[in-house]
């Protein structure tokens, strides 16, 4: 048989154009690398794009007292002392040295008046720390990145799916990939490969995700034989649409908030003041949500199940300056001036904390040659992350991936990849077109979507964690069975039974992982064990394939050393 | 519930026609809602670009009853109901499938803009003001709305020699960028075909940004054209004799 793929070649491989991909391209190219860049939309279209609040970095450029040492140990703090230690000081270390880059390369963020960045306050920052523009940072720094990486050269692969590693070895060789315009196959030969690929939030019904986030970066490193960790802390924004239905778990930023917004229930209570007095609205992302939760499973919600959030009694103009997104957001799709009243809110499937196990320095996973960065990888946010702790966290370490895989590669020889890795992956992939039976694979990821809403969700139960893999099971079987109609021209039924097999592997890692931490921090709460078990504190989850299936290890957290310590030990509240 | 009929492209370069589907309608729901309806229970090929579904990303434009827009902020409830309601793929852009069309000539126009560079020994101080002068052109999207409604693209197909209103606003982004130390007018006049536009400002009408394109962009772009390239006395000479 003739090879029916293309084949392109690249020192280094990076999977995913949002922030941590392209910022993980333009450290690889500076470092002399050749650099290929594919994504499953179009060049600029990734969730970065939907972030709103801002860049958390500790430039003290409106409160003056800020360090790296207080962003550090607010981190570890709102992550319940989950974090890697190590992540969460590189980030605090790093994080404004990479916001000064991203002006250099022209981002433009608001200014305060001696015309520093401006920095807005978040949820569990201690002081004004959240670089921004407006209520669209997200957009304004993919748009410098993707400029710089382009006009530097970077080789960009627009609408391409990676649907398998391939592997010489024990190290990666390349990926295995098909464009979603054609249908056509392309195999990458890549000395180093990085994964960033976001999160997973399509696996719930409720999300704030789009299509993309299938967790199949997590899934590819998972079959290549990379552990995941910390797959139980999937974070539930507090605050997402509610009505009407087609909007649900659209994104409603934090800034809000952070601009002073108010949350009450249906009967005007002003109910943080019984969760969390001393921060109220602007307590960290798990206890907001669990308390709106709370408050609607008490039968305080308001007409659409949700709480009211008010941002009103600020002056129009202001609301209207500082939130422009939100107020067209909420008018046009949702018929609600945000000026004149309020919005209705609730929690929205929206981050993943766990993912791809890597060292801090490095970004590097325990497979040789694979890198992870951003949503993808595991270990700074711990048990909850911060609001604008995500977009600091793709420029710290999307560069020191870029880095490491350049350097890697510079180090090592072409892999070779034996075909019958190509063979098979394309076997696996056009499977669903020869399938008989009318399996959907619209109608299995709806299935999947109630399972991991109604089972595996804000509050977690033993019973509804097992039923939830029982169900997985049903579900991963009718998955190998669907079978799609058309060609492989630009075909999403065909798309999602690829992307379906990657979420239902992260699906099950989630919940195996829930179900073993018998205990509630941070993002996970398990109403049968609601308190924080100390043996909890000194341990991870840990998830690798083995022959027989998936298989979870407890790993020890490394002690932190004594500075650290003493850094976390100033100030106790 | 209320049904509404969608009247869908459906078809490839080579060709297609519409199909007519039946949808369930929901308080609120926009036009990308009634696609992933069809898309979910009755044409599981039914090809559609979209990411944020929220008006942010930029990716699901479409021409619906005739006019072109973002299909996630489209809502159903302010078409007609009584009748078909029409979404067709972008008509500037070559057809790939159904909704999908082939944007990259987008993307190889923007590969010719120099990306910003500081003026050199610059201070990193900027004033509110001159940011958000600059902040209009930067909330783009990249929906290419716009660029499909120029009737420089639309009719007369200029790709070679027109970069189209996303990138003029893209440039005037960088121009007006207050610590920018380039000059982009030759790059303009020469390379990017400003001059073709004659300011209709149809572009501004579909942007969903609602970003004064030609307005803020174009003819400040253009007057720095014409600074640069033509002396005054003569344009002026030119201007009394009415040629």
């Amino acid at each position: 048989m003739t090879a029916n793929y293309e084949t392109r070649e690249h020192d280094v491989l990076i999977i995913g154009a949002g922030g941590a991909g392209l910022r993980a391209a333009i450290e690889a190219l500076a470092q002399g690398a050749s650099v290929g860049v594919v994504c499953k939309s179009l060049l600029g279209k990734a969730h970065t794009v939907m972030a709103e609040g801002g860049i958390a970095a500790a430039m003290a450029n409106v409160d003056a007292a800020d360090s790296w040492k207080t962003h550090f140990r607010d981190t570890m703090r709102g992550g319940k002392f989950l974090n890697n230690w190590r992540m969460a000081q590189l980030h605090a270390q790093e994080s404004p040295d990479r916001v000064r880059e991203l002006e250099q390369w022209g981002a433009l963020f608001d200014r305060t008046e001696s015309g520093d960045i401006l920095q807005r306050a978040f949820g569990g920052h201690t002081f004004k720390r959240l670089c921004h523009v407006g209520d669209r940072t997200g957009l304004e720094m993919i748009r410098t990145l993707q400029d710089r990486g382009v006009q530097q050269g970077i080789d960009v692969y627009m609408e391409c799916t990676v649907t398998r590693l391939l592997m010489d070895g024990g190290r990666v060789a390349g990926a295995f990939a098909y464009w979603r315009e054609n249908g056509r196959f392309i195999v990458f030969k890549a000395k180093s490969i990085v994964i960033a690929t976001g999160g997973i939030g399509k696996a719930w019904r409720v999300t704030s995700n789009s299509w993309e986030y299938t967790g199949d970066g997590m899934a590819l490193a998972y079959e290549a034989g990379a552990e995941l960790m910390d797959m139980e802390f999937v974070q539930f924004h507090p605050t997402g649409m509610v009505w009407p239905p087609g909007v649900q778990g659209i994104l409603v930023t934090e800034a809000v908030r952070g601009e002073g917004g108010i949350l009450r229930n249906k009967v005007g209570e002003r109910f943080m003041e019984k969760y969390d007095p001393k921060r109220m609205e602007l307590s960290t992302r798990d206890v907001v949500a669990r308390s709106i939760y709370t408050e609607v499973k008490e039968g305080r919600g308001t007409e659409h199940g949700g709480a009211y959030l008010d941002i009103s009694h600020k002056p129009a103009e202001y609301v209207k300056k500082k939130l422009p997104s939100m107020y067209h957001q909420f008018k046009e799709l949702a018929d609600v001036d945000i000026t004149k009243g309020p919005m209705e809110v609730g929690p929205t499937c929206h981050y993943m904390m766990g993912g791809i196990r890597v060292d801090a320095e490095t970004a590097q996973s325990t497979v040789p040659g694979l890198f992870a960065a951003g949503e993808a990888a595991a270990g700074l946010h711990g048990a909850n992350r911060l609001g604008g702790n995500s977009l600091s966290d793709l420029l710290v370490f999307g560069r020191r991936a870029g880095l490491a895989a350049a350097q890697h590669a510079k180090r090592s020889s072409t892999p070779s990849i034996d075909n019958a890795q190509i063979e098979q992956a394309e076997k696996e992939l056009l499977a669903p077109f020869s399938n008989s039976g009318s399996e959907s694979p619209y109608a299995v990821h709806r299935d999947l979507q109630e399972v991991m809403q109604n089972l595996v969700g804000i509050f977690r139960t033993d019973e509804d964690l097992k039923k939830a893999l029982a169900e997985l099971v049903k579900l991963k079987s009718r998955a190998a069975k669907v079978s799609v109609e058309g060609s492989r021209l630009f075909n999403p039924g065909w798309h999602l039974s690829f992307d379906l097999k990657a979420m239902l592997t992260v699906s099950e890692a989630v919940t195996y992982s829930a179900l073993a931490r018998t205990e509630s921090r941070g993002a996970h709460s398990r109403i049968d064990h609601p308190s924080v078990d100390s043996a909890w504190e000194k341990k991870r989850n840990v998830i690798v394939r083995e022959s027989g299936g998936m298989s979870r290890r407890e790993v020890p957290i490394k002690p932190m050393p004594k500075e650290l310590q003493e850094i976390l030990d100033e100030d106790k509240v | 519930m209320k049904e509404a009929t969608l009247r869908v492209f459906r078809g490839d370069s080579s060709g297609g026609q519409t199909v007519d589907y039946r949808v369930p309608v929901a308080p609120g729901m926009v036009v990308l809602d009634a696609l992933h309806y069809i898309q979910g229970y009755l044409a599981p090929d039914l090809a559609v670009r979209w990411n944020c579904k929220a008006g942010k990303c930029g990716s699901c434009s479409a021409e619906v009853n005739g006019r072109p827009r973002l299909t996630c902020k489209t809502r159903m409830d302010d078409l007609p109901q009584d009748q078909p309601i029409t979404v067709l793929p972008m008509k500037s852009f070559p057809r790939i499938k159904d909704l999908v069309t082939d944007v990259s000539w987008n993307y190889r126009v923007n590969r010719k803009i120099p990306p910003f560079e500081p003026r050199k020994r610059v201070e990193w101080k900027i004033s509110q003001l001159d940011v958000d002068r600059v902040q209009e052109f930067r909330k783009c999207i990249e929906c290419f709305l716009c660029q499909n409604v120029c009737h420089v693209l639309r009719e007369h197909d200029k790709k070679e020699q027109f970069a189209g209103p996303r990138f003029f606003v893209r440039v005037a982004g960088l121009e007006m960028h207050p610590l920018d130390g380039l000059n982009r007018a030759g790059l303009l006049k020469d390379q990017l075909g400003l001059g073709y536009c004659n300011i209709t400002k149809c572009c501004t009408e579909v942007c969903p940004e609602e970003i004064h394109i030609t307005d803020n962009a174009i003819i400040p772009l253009k007057e720095r054209v014409v600074d640069e390239f033509y002396d005054p006395l003569t344009m002026l000479f030119r201007k009394i004799r009415g040629g």
